[in-house]
C-alpha cells in the first residue's frame, strides 16, 4: 500500500470539514476525489501532500508516518515523494521553462535528463524551453507544471483542479497528457476535481460529502 | 458615503499600526534631515548677514598702523580732512569661560547699527526702561551682545550692564569706544580705522596725516565664498538625505496601496466614483504628510540645535566666520520643510494614485506581465544614468567649485540610476553559472526582485558611496593634518609677552636656560593684492628640519634672510603663484618665492620671510611672540619660573601639545556634522530597504509558496530571504566602493582646492571599507529580519492561501 | 540698512533734538522752581535774567548748558534769477555739564546741511563727540566745525562757510553789514507762558557771495559750481530748558523785507494754547520784542510731504506797534514756501526751507516747522 489515511479530522476556523476520513492508495492507482465546494477536498489533498497538519488521524506514505516528521522532514518528503499540481500553475517566474521543468527533480537530487527531455517532448514543451513562463499560454504553463511535478518521478502525484483554469478542449488535452505520463512514470495519482467528466477518466472515484468519503 | 468610505480606508491603519508608524517616521526622518540642514544654513547665513550689517567690515577697507596704535589727534585730523573713517578699539574681557573679544566703536560715527532696545533683555541686566544716549555714551556705558554672551556677563559688578542686541556678531561684545577704553585701560588709543566711504579728491594723502598707516581690503568676500561652499556641502547632504527618505515613503505608501487593493476594489464595486476615491486617498496622503512634516520639523529642530555648536565651531575654525550658536525658528526652513514633506509624500504616493486609476473593478487573474515592463524601465534608467555620469565628468573640464560639485552630482545620480541594470547583469550571470537549482532560483529571484527593490538599493548605494567618499576625505585629511601639525608646531612652547620691552627681558632671561629662542614678528599687508599676513622668522634648524614645504628651491631657508619669501598653499593656489615666481607686495614691491608650504585651517594668505629683512621694511613691528625649544621634561619648571619672574597673563605661554590638541579638536568638530549626517543617511537607507521588503512582501508569498510546496522548508526559505537581502546589500556595497573612491577623489582634488585652497593626498583605508561592507550587510540583514521572521512563523494555511482558487 | 542707521542716530541725536522733540528731555526740566537757582537738577546752568553777553567768548560753546546751536539760513539767487536756500546748523547737546578731553567727553555735536531749490531739496547730517577735536566752536578766531564742514573767519562779521556733503556742496563768503540783534529781553528769550527761557541773539545782516554745487543729473557730467549772491541770517541760542512738556513743536520764521526791516517770529504749539513771540528789527538794527499774543499766525494751505501734512503757506498779521520810541507799520503778509517739499529727513525730521513774502511787505526768508 502506497498511501494510507486513517481517521483523519480537520477543522478550519472552528468549522469542522471532516472528522473521520479513511482511504488508501496503491502504487499506480489513479483516484479522483469529487465533492461540493467547501467540502474540504482541497484540504484533504493538502494534508496528504504534507502541506498542512491534521487535527487528528494518521497519514502514511510509502511507509513514512507524517506524525514522525518535523517541518524539515515534511519538506524532504514533499520534495522526494510527492508531485504537486495546482489550479494556479505556480511556476517560478524568474526561472526559464527548462529550469522550472527540472526544478523539483534537481531539488530532490533525482534529476534524470533523459526522462526530463522525454517529458518535455511529450508535453510539447521542447521549443519553449528557453522562454520565460510569463510568455506562455495557460495550457502551456500547466503543462510545465505537470512536467515539473513528474520530472522527479514522485511516488504520488497530487493534483488540485489541474485544468480548472483551462477551457474544455485544452483541459482534455492536458488531462490526457497527464494521465499518459502518470502511467509511464509509474506514479499514483490523487486528483481533486468538481467535474464528473474528468473524474470519470480515472480508475477510481471517491466522493467527499458531509465529512465522509463515499 | 464619503464618510463611510473614508472610515473604511482609514481602518487599514488601525489594523496595521506598524505601517502607519513606518510611513510617518520615514517621512518625518526625511523632513527632519532636510530641515535640520536648512535650519543650520539659515542660521549661519543670518549670522553672516547680521555681522556684515552691523560691522560693515565686509567690504570696507581697514586702516591700521603696524607700528602701533592710532592716536586720537590723528583720528580727528583725518576726520577734519574729510576722511570718512570710524575708529575701532579691540581687546578682551576675561570671563570664567575664557576671554571674550570686546570691540569698541564710536557709536556716533559708526555707519550702521540698529538702535538697541532694552525691552528684550533676558540677561537680567538693566531694568526695562528706555535706553538713553547717556546710558550708551557716558560711564558706566553699556555692553551689547547676543543673548548667550549677555547671560554669561550678567551680574558682573565689574562690568557695565549688558544689553542684548541681535545685530552684534556672535561671540563678541560691542560697546562704545569710551566704555571700551575704560575697560581696556587704553585711553586715547585706536587700533584700526574703518573707511566707510570715498576720500574727497582734495584731501591730503593718508600717510601725511597718519604716518606709517596702511590700508587693506578685508577678506570677507572670500570668506563668504568659502562658507558658501561649506553650506553647499551641507545642502547637498540634506538633499541626499531627503532623496533617501523619499524612497522610504515610496516604499510604505506602495505597501499601503498593495494591502488595500481589495478595499479599493470593493469601494469601487459598491459604487464609489473613482474621482471621489482618488480625492479621499489624496486627502489621506496630505494629512499624513502634514502630520509627518510637523514631526519631522520638531526632529529637525532638535537635530540642528544639537549640531549647530559644532557647525559654528568649524566655520569659525575654518573660515573665521562667526555663527550664532542658538537656533531660531525661521520661516524659510519651517515652510521649506513642510513643503518638502508634502512634495515628497505626493511624489512617493503618485504611483499609488496612478495605479488606483487603472485598478480593474474585478480581480485580475493570470500571469503577471510586469516583469518585461520592469526590465525595459531598468534599461532606460541605466541609459539615463550613464548620460548623467558622462555629463558630470564633462563638467569637470570647466573647472571651478561648481563644476566639481556638478561632477559629484552627476556621478552619484548617474551611478544610482545605473545600479539596477548593473545588479541585474551580475545576478543573471551568477544565476547562469549556478549549479544547484536552489541557488539558481535564489539568484534569479534576486534579479527578479530588483524592480521593487531598486529604489531602496539606489538609496543604499548613495548612502554608502557618500560614506566612503567622505570618510576617505576626512581620514586622508586627518592623516595629513596630524603629520603636518607635528612638523609645523616644532617648538615646545609658544610665548607672547606683554610688550616689546618685556619680550627683550624674557629673551635675555631665557637665553641661558633653553635650547633656542625663535622670535617672530608679523604684519598684516596685502599679499598679491589679497589681505594677508607676513611673518618674519630667524634662521634656525627647527624650521629647516621640520617646516612642511610642498615645493621649494634648492636652499630656501638661506634665501629668506635676504628678502625671499615662502608662501602658503592657499595664496599659491588662489594667486596662481609657485616657486620661481615673485610675490607682489604693496607699493609695487615684490619678493621672490622660494617655497610653498601647506597651511591647513587658515583661510588667509600668508607668507614668511627673514626677520631681519621684515624689520628693515617695517621698523616698528611689535615683537612679543617667540617659540622656545627646550627638553620636554623641563617644560613645567620653566613655565612656573617664567610666570614667577615675569608678570604674564594666563594665556601667554602655550604648550605645543595644548595647541595641537586644540587644532585637532577644531578639526574633529569640523567633520562631526558630516559624520553625523553620514550615519543618519545610512540609517535612513537601511530603513528604505526594510520598507521596500515589506512592500514586496504581499507580492512575495505567491513566489515563495510554490517553492515551499515543492519541498523547501520555511526555515530554509527564511534563511534564504535573509541571505538574499544581505547579498543585495553586499553587491550594492561593492558597487559603492569605486563610486565612493571617485567621490573622495573629487572632494580632495577638486572641491577642496576650490573651497579651502589646499589639495590633499588621497589615502586609502581598506579596513574602513570592510567595516562599511559589514555595516551594509548588517543593514540588509536587519531589514530582512522582519520579513524572514514573518515567514518562519507563517502557518501553512496562510501559505496555502496562495493555492486557493483566487487571491 | 538706512533704516537701522536712522534708528541709532535718532537715539543718539535725541538730546540735540530736544527743542524739536520736547517730551524726551522735558521731565527733569519741568520743575519751575529751579529757574531761580541757576542750575537744574542735573547740574546744568540755566539762563538768568540780566545776563551780560561777553563777546567774542559767547560765540563759542557753553558746555555747562544743555543745548546750544549755531544756525545759518540764507536766501540766495544766481545770475538767472533762480532762487536757492541753504541751511547750515551745528547743534551741541550735553549729556553732562562737563567738557573733558578724549572719548569720555559727554558733549554731542550734530550738524545739518541743506540746499534747496524750487524743485530739489538735499540734506546731510553728521554726528560727533566733543573733546576729541572732531567738532566744536572756538570764538577767536571764530571757527565752528564738524569733520570737514566748517564756518570760520577772523570774527563773526567775516566768515567762510564750506560744506562738502555726499551729493551737494557749498562754499560761501559772509560779510555782516549790521549789528548783532538780541531777542526777548536783552537776549533772554521766553519760550512758554510758564517761563522757559533761552539766550538768543542773531546776526541777520549777512551779505553772501559764493558758489553752490548741486548733484549732477543722472548720467550727466558732474555739475559745475553755480555762483550765487544773497542774504544770510545767523541765529545763536543756548539754554538748558527746552520746551514746556505740553509743547509739541514750533513754527519759526526769519523774514527780510524789501523795506530793510526784518522779522523773527515763532509760534510754539501747546496743548493748552499756542505761545507766540517775535522781534521786529529795523533797518538800523533796532529791535522791538513782540510778546505772546501780538503776532497772529494762521496756516493757509497744507502740503503732504514724507507722509505728514504741513502748512506751507501762512498768513502773518501784526498790528502797528509803538513801543519805546519805535513804531512798526501794520503787517499782513502771506508767506509761501519756495519748495513745499523741504523736508529734513534726518535723525529727528522736520521741515525747513526758504520762503517768499507778499502782501503788505515783500521779501524773502526762512521757515522752520517741527513736531508735525
Amino acid at each position: 500500500m502506497l498511501l494510507n489515511v486513517r481517521s483523519l479530522a480537520k477543522s478550519y476556523d472552528d468549522r469542522l470539514l471532516f472528522d473521520n476520513v479513511n482511504l488508501s492508495l496503491n502504487a499506480r492507482d489513479t483516484v479522483a476525489l469529487t465533492g461540493e465546494s467547501g467540502s474540504g477536498k482541497s484540504t484533504l489533498l493538502h494534508l496528504i501532500g504534507a502541506l498542512d497538519a491534521p487535527d487528528q488521524g494518521e497519514i502514511t506514505l510509502d511507509g513514512c508516518r507524517y506524525d514522525d516528521l518535523d517541518d524539515r522532514g515534511r519538506a524532504t518528503l514533499r520534495r522526494t515523494r510527492i508531485g504537486l499540481i495546482f489550479q494556479q500553475f505556480n511556476l517560478i517566474g524568474s526561472l526559464s521553462v527548462a529550469a522550472n521543468l527540472s526544478f523539483q527533480a534537481r531539488l530532490a537530487d533525482r534529476s534524470d535528463p533523459e526522462w526530463t527531455d522525454h517529458i518535455a517532448q511529450r508535453l510539447g514543451l521542447t521549443p519553449l524551453l528557453g522562454q520565460s513562463p510569463e510568455t506562455l499560454s495557460g495550457g502551456q504553463q500547466q503543462r510545465v507544471a505537470i512536467g515539473r511535478a513528474l520530472a522527479a518521478r514522485p511516488a504520488l502525484l497530487l493534483a488540485d483542479e489541474p485544468t480548472g483554469n483551462l477551457d474544455e478542449s485544452n483541459s482534455d488535452a492536458v488531462l490526457t497528457l497527464m494521465l499518459d505520463l502518470v502511467r509511464e512514470s509509474g506514479t499514483a495519482l490523487f486528483l481533486v476535481t468538481h467535474s464528473d467528466r474528468i473524474a470519470a477518466r480515472l480508475s477510481q472515484r471517491l466522493h467527499l460529502s458531509q465529512g465522509r468519503i463515499a | 458615503m464619503r464618510r463611510t468610505a473614508l472610515i473604511a480606508l482609514l481602518s487599514h491603519w488601525r489594523h496595521r499600526p506598524g505601517q502607519l508608524v513606518t510611513l510617518v517616521l520615514g517621512l518625518a526622518l526625511a523632513t527632519a534631515l532636510w530641515s535640520a540642514v536648512q535650519a543650520i544654513n539659515a542660521e549661519a547665513r543670518n549670522s553672516y548677514a547680521s555681522a556684515a550689517a552691523t560691522l560693515q567690515s565686509a567690504a570696507q577697507p581697514v586702516i591700521t598702523r603696524p607700528s602701533g596704535p592710532i592716536l586720537l589727534e590723528e583720528y580727528a585730523a583725518l576726520r577734519r580732512a574729510g576722511y570718512p573713517v570710524t575708529p575701532r578699539l579691540q581687546g578682551r574681557i576675561q570671563t570664567p569661560d575664557g576671554p571674550l573679544p570686546l570691540l569698541g566703536i564710536d557709536l556716533l560715527s559708526w555707519p550702521g547699527l540698529a538702535a538697541p532696545a532694552n525691552d528684550d533683555t533676558d540677561a537680567g541686566s538693566a531694568a526695562s526702561q528706555p535706553l538713553t544716549p547717556a546710558d550708551l555714551l557716558t560711564a558706566p556705558g553699556r555692553l551689547l551682545a547676543q543673548p548667550d554672551i549677555a547671560r554669561q556677563l550678567a551680574n558682573r559688578s565689574d562690568l557695565p550692564p549688558v544689553i542684548t542686541h541681535q545685530a552684534v556678531p556672535p561671540g563678541r561684545i560691542l560697546t562704545d569706544i569710551a566704555t571700551a577704553e575704560r575697560l581696556l585701560n587704553r585711553q586715547g588709543e585706536i587700533d584700526q580705522l574703518l573707511r566707510t566711504g570715498p576720500v574727497p579728491a582734495n584731501a591730503p594723502p593718508l600717510t601725511s596725516l597718519l604716518p606709517g598707516a596702511t590700508e587693506t581690503q578685508p577678506d570677507s568676500p572670500d570668506t563668504s565664498r568659502l562658507t558658501d561652499s561649506f553650506h553647499l556641502n551641507l545642502t547637498a547632504f540634506g538633499m541626499l538625505a531627503f532623496a533617501v527618505g523619499l524612497f522610504v515613503i515610496h516604499g510604505v505608501s506602495g505597501l499601503a496601496f498593495e494591502e488595500r487593493r481589495a478595499t479599493f476594489r470593493t469601494l469601487r464595486a459598491l459604487g464609489l466614483p473613482l474621482p471621489v476615491l482618488t480625492r479621499l486617498v489624496l486627502a489621506e496622503l496630505v494629512a499624513l504628510a502634514l502630520l509627518s512634516g510637523l514631526l519631522g520639523l520638531a526632529l529637525g529642530y532638535g537635530l540642528a540645535a544639537a549640531l549647530l555648536p559644532d557647525v559654528s565651531a568649524s566655520l569659525r575654525g575654518l573660515y573665521g566666520a562667526q555663527v550664532d550658536t542658538t537656533l531660531q525658528l525661521r520661516g524659510s526652513w519651517v515652510f521649506g520643510g513642510m513643503a518638502m514633506a508634502l512634495i515628497g509624500a505626493l511624489t512617493a504616493g503618485a504611483q499609488g494614485l496612478i495605479r488606483l486609476r487603472s485598478l480593474p473593478l474585478l480581480a485580475a487573474t493570470g500571469p503577471d506581465r510586469w516583469a518585461s515592463a520592469a526590465a525595459r524601465q531598468i534599461r532606460l534608467m541605466s541609459v539615463l544614468g550613464i548620460a548623467l555620469a558622462a555629463a558630470g565628468l564633462t563638467a569637470l573640464s570647466f573647472g571651478g567649485l561648481l563644476a566639481g560639485l556638478a561632477a559629484i552630482a552627476g556621478l552619484l545620480l548617474g551611478a544610482a540610476l545605473t545600479l539596477p541594470a548593473l545588479l541585474r547583469l551580475i545576478l543573471t550571470r551568477i544565476a547562469q553559472r549556478a549549479r544547484s537549482p536552489l541557488s539558481q532560483w535564489v539568484w534569479s529571484d534576486m534579479s527578479a526582485q530588483l524592480p521593487g527593490l531598486s529604489l531602496a538599493l539606489m538609496a543604499l548605494l548613495l548612502a554608502l558611496a557618500t560614506n566612503i567618499g567622505v570618510t576617505t576625505m576626512v581620514s586622508s585629511f586627518r592623516l595629513t593634518f596630524t603629520g603636518w601639525l607635528d612638523q609645523r608646531l616644532a617648538a615646545e612652547l609658544y610665548l607672547t609677552a606683554r610688550s616689546d620691552r618685556q619680550a627683550q627681558e624674557i629673551t635675555a632671561w631665557l637665553s641661558p636656560r633653553v635650547d633656542a629662542i625663535l622670535p617672530r614678528r608679523s604684519v598684516d599687508i596685502q599679499l598679491a593684492n589679497q589681505p594677508g599676513r607676513i611673518y618674519g622668522i630667524t634662521d634656525h634648524a627647527t624650521y629647516r628640519d621640520n617646516w612642511p614645504l610642498l615645493a621649494a628651491t634648492a636652499s630656501p631657508w638661506d634665501q629668506l634672510q635676504t628678502g625671499a619669501v615662502l608662501i602658503n598653499e592657499q595664496l599659491a593656489r588662489s594667486a596662481n603663484l609657485w616657486i620661481g615666481d615673485t610675490l607682489p607686495l604693496p607699493n609695487s614691491q615684490s619678493a621672490p618665492i622660494v617655497g610653498v608650504y601647506s597651511d591647513y585651517g587658515n583661510p588667509r594668505a600668508q607668507a614668511i620671510t627673514g626677520l631681519s629683512h621684515l624689520t628693515r621694511q617695517f621698523p616698528n613691528l611689535p615683537g612679543q611672540q617667540m617659540g622656545i625649544r627646550i627638553d620636554r621634561s623641563q617644560i613645567p619648571q620653566l613655565t612656573r619660573q617664567l610666570r614667577q619672574t615675569f608678570d604674564l597673563p594666563a594665556d601667554a605661554i602655550i604648550d605645543q601639545r595644548r595647541l595641537k590638541a586644540l587644532s585637532l579638536e577644531i578639526f574633529e568638530r569640523t567633520f562631526l556634522v558630516t559624520g553625523a549626517l553620514n550615519v543618519l543617511t545610512l540609517g535612513v537607507a537601511g530603513f528604505a530597504i526594510l520598507t521596500s521588503l515589506l512592500t514586496l512582501w504581499s507580492a512575495r508569498l505567491p513566489q515563495l509558496a510554490p517553492v515551499w510546496a515543492l519541498g523547501i522548508s520555511r526555515r530554509q526559505l527564511a534563511w534564504l530571504e535573509l541571505l538574499r537581502s544581505c547579498g543585495l546589500a553586499a553587491l550594492t556595497a561593492l558597487a559603492a566602493l569605486p563610486l565612493g573612491l571617485a567621490l573622495a577623489w573629487l572632494l580632495l582634488a577638486v572641491v577642496n582646492v576650490e573651497a579651502f585652497g589646499w589639495r590633499l593626498p588621497m589615502h586609502l583605508f581598506p579596513l574602513d571599507w570592510l567595516g562599511l561592507m559589514g555595516l551594509a550587510i548588517l543593514a540588509g540583514a536587519l531589514a530582512a529580519i522582519l520579513p524572514a521572521r514573518k515567514l518562519l512563523r507563517m502557518s501553512p494555511a496562510a501559505l496555502l492561501q496562495v493555492f486557493s482558487h483566487d487571491r | 540698512m538706512t533704516v537701522n542707521r536712522r534708528k541709532m542716530l535718532r537715539l543718539l541725536a535725541a538730546p540735540l533734538a530736544a527743542p524739536l522733540a520736547a517730551p524726551f528731555l522735558a521731565s527733569p526740566l519741568r520743575a519751575q522752581g529751579f529757574a531761580g537757582l541757576g542750575t537744574d537738577a542735573a547740574g546744568f546752568d540755566i539762563p538768568q535774567p540780566g545776563y551780560r553777553f561777553d563777546f567774542p567768548t559767547d560765540h563759542a560753546a557753553h558746555p555747562t548748558f544743555r543745548i546750544e546751536w549755531w544756525y545759518l539760513t540764507a536766501n540766495l539767487r544766481d545770475a538767472q534769477g533762480q532762487d536757492y536756500g541753504i541751511q547750515w546748523t551745528l547743534f551741541r547737546s550735553a549729556l553732562a555739564p562737563q567738557d573733558p578731553e578724549g572719548w569720555q567727553n559727554p558733549q554731542i555735536w550734530m550738524a545739518h546741511a541743506a540746499l534747496t531749490t524750487q524743485t530739489q531739496h538735499h540734506v546731510a547730517e553728521k554726528l560727533a563727540r566733543g573733546g576729541i577735536g572732531q567738532a566744536g566752536v572756538t570764538a577767536s578766531p571764530f571757527r565752528a566745525w564738524i569733520d570737514d564742514w566748517h564756518m570760520s573767519g577772523p570774527d563773526l562779521d567775516r566768515l567762510h562757510l564750506s560744506t562738502q556733503a555726499e551729493n551737494f556742496a557749498y562754499s560761501l563768503t559772509l560779510q555782516a553789514d549790521g549789528p548783532l540783534v538780541f531777542h526777548g529781553t536783552n537776549g533772554l528769550s521766553t519760550k512758554s507762558a510758564s517761563g522757559q527761557t533761552s539766550y538768543y541773539y542773531s546776526q541777520p545782516h549777512y551779505q553772501i557771495t559764493g558758489t553752490l554745487t548741486l548733484p549732477p543729473e543722472p548720467g550727466a557730467e558732474p555739475a559745475l559750481p553755480i555762483p550765487v549772491t544773497g542774504q544770510g541770517w545767523f541765529d545763536r541760542e543756548w539754554s538748558s530748558q527746552p520746551l514746556a512738556s505740553d509743547q509739541s513743536g514750533w513754527d519759526w520764521f526769519s523774514l527780510s523785507f524789501a523795506s530793510g526791516d526784518r522779522l523773527m517770529a515763532f509760534r510754539l504749539r501747546g496743548d493748552t494754547g499756542d505761545f507766540t513771540s517775535g522781534t521786529w528789527i529795523t533797518p538800523q538794527g533796532h529791535t522791538l520784542a513782540l510778546p505772546n499774543g501780538q503776532l497772529q499766525l494762521d496756516p493757509q494751505d497744507t502740503h503732504t510731504v514724507a507722509g505728514r501734512r504741513l502748512p506751507t503757506r501762512w498768513r502773518l498779521r501784526l498790528p502797528a506797534q509803538q513801543i519805546e520810541g519805535l513804531s512798526t507799520p501794520a503787517t499782513d503778509v502771506t508767506i509761501q514756501a519756495i519748495n513745499p517739499n523741504s523736508w529734513m529727513e534726518v535723525s529727528f525730521p522736520y521741515w525747513e526751507g526758504p520762503v517768499t513774502v507778499t502782501g503788505s511787505h515783500q521779501g524773502r526768508g526762512y521757515l522752520e516747522m517741527t513736531g508735525y
